[in-house]
């Protein structure tokens, strides 16, 4: 195939980097608007002209709030969305490890019954189980609180986390299994010594699946969590967003922060991140 | 008990508490919520009296009033948002991952570009593309309006997500949030398309070449049969995620003037958490249940049996 420039890929590079600058037309807005002033923000006539300085008020305000107006920081909330965000995400990469390592290479009877049973929960509209959810949480005393959070996000994080290991070691080749077992090692012996070592990609992949998806994460949490104190950053910058008196380098500043980490993780360890994405489509 | 039926019992206790869990937490709780439906739970305290199909006759017939209005305009703008949405992920995900396909300069920056969004949360998105789409008034133009003002294109100025005009069922103010929503998944669809031209061996087109195939020939008559199976993937995700849609809408725009950007998902949670309507609250989210259910049950039995017979 010819390499050489001719007009059919110009035109091939013309419609990428047309359709790379619509793509990034919220970033311009993003870091235009949250580095103005509030009194350049308000000036429409220059709505979408980068600004005038590189201000960073509006990140101290978002990041810290006025107190004496009344309005709440996003300090605090992205702080809880890193307690609810990291647990959650270590406990489910641990249980989607155990279960697809029995779901690839210890098939019992029933299982290839119970995994479809099992994948069906991650495609639900969260919606069908808000209202027992919320019952439940409040009897078993974990009503609004991120521990409740938690809990919901590890136990909807099993079907992906278990579909994204179950495909990965079947990959392991089963005579490698079989020498473990003829060592002399068990069905836990064989995941210690075999599988667990080999699982860091496994893992990284699904960390990094289950991290973006609790941070970035609403519904459950808006309808569990009512204290704004305990709000993790999304519904906290819903709330801020929502609001009637709307300071937009403000607004926007707090929307950068709330991108910032999946943002950076996706820019360093994209190669990953695109595997758990692809996964999710049941078919890896 | 023998050796390997004692490991098969271990095994099984592995996964047994995440069946439990599974059980419980979906298949539990969504009977749980069917009986909710059926009941005449209107307010902070559970009420289980047996009301029959009288919650779903409500959302469906004049006797439900405002509710049965709205829940009408929402199935109508659940249609029309999927389908619009379904068609723009495919067309620009295929047509992106077709031109990253010609051995491009810079491919790996232009992907990163076009997959970032997917990083982002739906209420990022949503807060983004409000700031893009609001209309302003006449004298405050703002977002899209003023840049259309700046270059003289006043008269393709609209009030965007607050228009009320429908065309027959579909609403127009739907339309922003749509691109909002296909800005953030076109990049996933063109992943999987990619990764499907990937696993297209080069013999192949060679083969086609060596006949005389020309090389748009080439796409219509080699590639795009084998990405058959990809568009079907593709659709079931986006569908999925467009039928049970909340977070981008709630956050962007809301139920919009007259319900104009209202979907299930909203009205849900309004329904249930803002006014304690529990039993109206299930009764949608059944349905949107069933919807789901319409698209993912036989993708999993089609998947699976695929999977046994190889």
């Amino acid at each position: 195939m010819t390499r050489r420039l001719n007009p059919a890929r110009i035109g091939i590079y013309i419609l990428l980097i047309l359709f790379a600058i619509v793509f990034l037309v919220p970033v311009y807005v993003l870091l235009v608007s949250s580095l103005k002033t509030f009194a350049e923000v308000q000036d429409l006539s220059k709505l979408w002209k980068p600004p005038q300085g590189f201000n960073l008020e509006s990140f101290r305000t978002a990041w810290s709030g006025i107190p004496e107006k009344g309005l709440r920081g996003l300090s605090r909330n992205l702080l809880n969305s890193v307690y609810l965000t990291v647990p959650a995400t270590l406990l489910s990469s641990m249980l989607g490890s155990l279960n697809g390592y029995v779901l690839s290479k210890w098939k019992f009877r029933g299982a290839n019954v119970i995994f479809p049973l099992m994948l069906f929960g991650m495609f639900i509209p969260y919606q069908s189980v808000l209202i027992p959810l919320t019952q439940t949480l409040g009897t078993i005393g974990l009503g609004g609180t991120l521990w409740g959070l938690i809990l919901v996000h590890v136990v909807y994080g099993i079907p992906i986390t278990t579909l994204i290991f179950r495909n990965y070691y079947a990959e392991v080749p089963t005579e490698m299994i079989e020498a473990a077992r003829i060592d002399g090692a068990g069905i836990l012996g064989v995941y210690w010594r075999v599988m667990f070592p080999l699982s860091l990609p496994g893992f990284v992949v699904v960390i990094i699946w289950q991290f973006t998806n609790i941070w970035n994460g609403f519904l459950f949490a808006v309808s569990i969590l009512q204290k704004p104190e305990l709000q993790p950053i999304t519904v906290a910058l819903r709330n801020l967003a929502g609001s009637q008196i709307k300071e937009w380098n403000m607004v926007m500043a707090g929307t950068l922060i709330a991108a910032i980490p999946t943002l950076l993780i996706y820019i360093v360890l994209g190669r990953f991140f695109i595997r758990g994405l692809l996964a999710g489509s049941v078919k890896g | 008990m023998s050796h390997a039926r004692r490991e098969r019992w271990i095994a099984f206790l592995m996964v047994l508490p995440s069946i439990i869990l599974i059980a419980i937490f979906v298949y539990g709780f969504i009977a749980w919520t069917t009986t909710v439906s059926l009941s005449k739970w209107d307010g902070v305290e559970p009420d289980y009296t047996w009301a029959g199909l009288e919650n779903f006759k409500q959302l469906f017939t004049k006797e439900g009033g405002v509710s049965a209005k709205r829940f009408n305009i929402d199935l109508w703008n659940t249609l029309f948002f999927t389908v619009l949405f379904m068609l723009a992920c495919v067309v620009f995900g295929l047509l992106l991952a077709i031109l990253l396909d010609q051995r491009v300069k810079g491919e790996g920056i232009f992907r990163t570009i076009y997959l970032f969004p997917m990083a982002l949360s739906f209420v990022v998105t949503g807060v983004v593309w409000q700031w893009i789409f609001a209309p302003g008034t006449s004298t405050r133009l703002r977002g899209v309006n003023a840049l259309l003002h700046a270059v003289g294109l006043d008269a393709l100025r609209w009030k965007w997500f607050t228009e009320t005009n429908e065309i027959w069922h579909f609403h127009v103010a739907l339309i922003p949030v749509i691109i909002a929503a296909a800005w953030q998944l076109i990049g996933y669809t063109m992943a999987m398309y990619l990764a499907g031209l990937r696993g297209i061996p080069e013999e192949l087109r060679e083969a086609a070449r060596v006949d005389g195939a020309s090389e748009i020939g080439i796409y219509r008559h080699v590639v795009m049969p084998l990405l058959r199976p990809i568009t079907f993937s593709a659709l079931i995700v986006l569908g999925h995620t467009s039928l049970k849609i909340f977070d981008l809408v709630y956050t962007m725009t809301g139920s919009g003037p007259g319900f104009a950007t209202d979907v299930p998902g909203i009205f849900m949670f309004e329904t249930t958490f803002q006014g304690n309507h529990y039993a109206q609250g299930a009764t949608i989210s059944v349905i949107m249940l069933l919807m789901v259910a319409l698209v993912i049950i036989p993708y999993l039995i089609y998947t699976f049996r695929q999977e046994v017979e190889l």
